[in-house]
């Protein structure tokens, strides 16, 4: 067991400056795929919440389609499927793009978040209390300035705990990105295991870290509820 | 001439009418209560002023000037763009029955908003001009920073009116400013809204408090079944009421002259 730690423990952590590999690697999925994920939510939600009808059913139908399939199945798509396509191979910029397995993870991720998270702020933007909106109007708010000043102001915070869920979540589902042959902790624990044979070591170590990364999330949401929910009454 | 007119105001809701054909004219500086029962049509009236509702018919004119409205979807009425419909809200502000402040803000930033935002007033002056309101409805400097779930609902209406203030509206719209309040903070509420009544501002108040209206206000509208029954002076409406209906309305409501 010692053994293992010596020689994995660089793997598990970091890797090596041209092969970033374990916990940067899981911690590099995660934040990409929820930085991206939500930056597509958030005009999918207005648009879904608020928009015309030839806007609200295909973002409906792009959050049923990415919410009702598993993000395996997606994965393999993304990975293995598109780039089998004759004309993905041999456009320049889609094939390079396709190749690299660390490109097709990140996006089928980035999509996957991007679904649930579509779906958690347009609950958060419908359920903005109807007064406060009016109010709004009243004075003279509409359109852009009454989503940015008002609706989405209110609804981010509203949907802040139940994003800190998904962002733990989407943490845990990178594990599999080991499929896809991408080194996060999963793969260098599987390979720590192949060689020694020690599962409760490997993969102990294993969950030991994504659990750190659970508590540093955690922690961090934390954090920002107390500086963006101050105004909820305290009980 | 007239700070706000308003003509032949019809709307429906699917086949109900709601509203048959209401007009009122306030001149300025003219308090004006309307009363009626509930589904008279009042609170939707008062919402049709400032377009939160679109009637199906009906002109509005502000300062002698009408606000273009074209109809729209299902035929309602709507400003004819943007800008129009802006112009009649940054000058027609409304105070709500359940006070409707933004909750994520805290009281100065829920003052300050709109004028900022809206009105494009620069920050500084929007703050000082936000501090002199708080003060005119007697909150003191403390309560600035606290968020509207921290306050009484009199002290968030007061924080409403303060809102309602620092956009400098040419009228004011209350659509019963005191029914959602403990009985023990109407007082504070109302003495407010006399206080800016005295002012001279232009002011339109639905409200179920008749004695208060009798006091605060120089025109006094009855609806009932959303038509205009009986209109005038309140001595003359509220002394000697004409319509059956009314004395009805007011036989049936607590109110006491003497108090």
């Amino acid at each position: 067991m010692i053994d293992l730690i010596k020689q994995y423990w660089q793997p598990f952590l970091w890797g090596s400056p041209d092969h970033i590999s374990g916990l940067a690697m899981t911690l590099w999925l995660t934040v990409v795929s929820c930085v991206m994920g939500f930056a597509l939510a958030l005009p999918l939600s207005v648009g879904r919440a608020a928009g015309p009808l030839w806007m609200r059913w295909p973002i409906w139908l792009f959050t049923f389609v990415f919410r009702g399939t598993p993000l395996y199945i997606q994965l393999l798509i993304v990975y293995s499927a598109i780039y089998g396509l004759d004309f993905v191979r041999n456009t320049p910029g889609l094939g390079a793009f396709f190749k690299d397995a660390l490109n097709c993870t990140i996006l089928a991720f980035t999509v996957n978040t991007c679904a649930y998270t579509t779906e958690l702020l347009t609950g958060a933007v419908k359920a903005t209390p109807r007064g406060e909106v009016e109010a709004a109007r009243s004075l003279g708010l509409a359109g852009s300035n009454l989503y940015l000043r008002i609706i989405l102001p209110s609804a981010l915070r509203r949907a802040l705990p139940a994003y800190s869920n998904e962002v733990i979540l989407m943490l845990h589902a990178t594990s599999l990105a080991f499929t896809a042959t991408v080194p996060d902790i999963l793969k260098v624990a599987r390979d720590a295991y192949a060689d020694y044979y020690l599962p409760f070591p490997a993969f102990g170590i294993a969950a030991i870290l994504y659990a750190c990364l659970s508590l540093t999330f955690i922690s961090l949401f934390r954090k920002a509820e107390q500086k963006w929910l101050r105004h909820l009454p305290t009980t | 001439m007239n700070k706000l007119a308003v003509e032949n105001i019809h709307k429906r809701y699917g086949a109900t009418e709601v509203l048959k054909g209401v007009s009122l004219a306030a001149r300025p500086g003219d308090v004006i209560s309307i009363l009626g029962s509930s589904g008279s049509g009042k609170s939707t009236f008062l919402r049709c002023i400032n377009l939160l509702e679109q009637p199906n018919q009906g002109a509005i004119w502000l300062d002698d000037q009408e606000i273009k409205l074209r109809p729209g979807k299902l035929g309602m009425l709507r400003a004819e763009n943007r800008k129009a419909l802006q112009q009649l809200r940054t000058k027609v502000a409304m105070v709500f029955q359940s006070f409707n402040l933004w909750s994520h803000l805290n009281v100065l930033q829920n003052i300050i908003e709109a004028p900022v935002h809206v009105k494009k007033v620069p920050k500084p002056e929007a703050i000082t001009k936000a501090r002199s309101n708080l003060a005119k409805v007697g909150l003191s400097t403390d309560v600035e920073k606290k968020y509207p779930a921290q306050l009484s609902g009199g002290q968030q209406q007061r924080v409403a009116i303060a809102r309602a203030l620092t956009m400098d509206p040419e009228v004011m719209l209350f659509d019963e400013p005191t029914s959602a309040l403990d009985p023990e903070l109407v007082g504070e509420v109302l003495k407010v809204i006399q206080a800016l009544a005295t002012e001279g501002r232009t002011m339109i108040i639905v409200t179920h408090e008749i004695n208060f209206a009798r006091h605060v206000s120089n025109r006094v509208v009855f609806l009932s079944e959303g038509k205009i029954e009986e209109e005038g002076p309140p001595d003359q409406v509220l002394e000697r009421p004409k319509s059956e209906r009314l004395v009805q309305f007011l036989s049936g409501t607590r109110w006491h002259r003497d108090t």
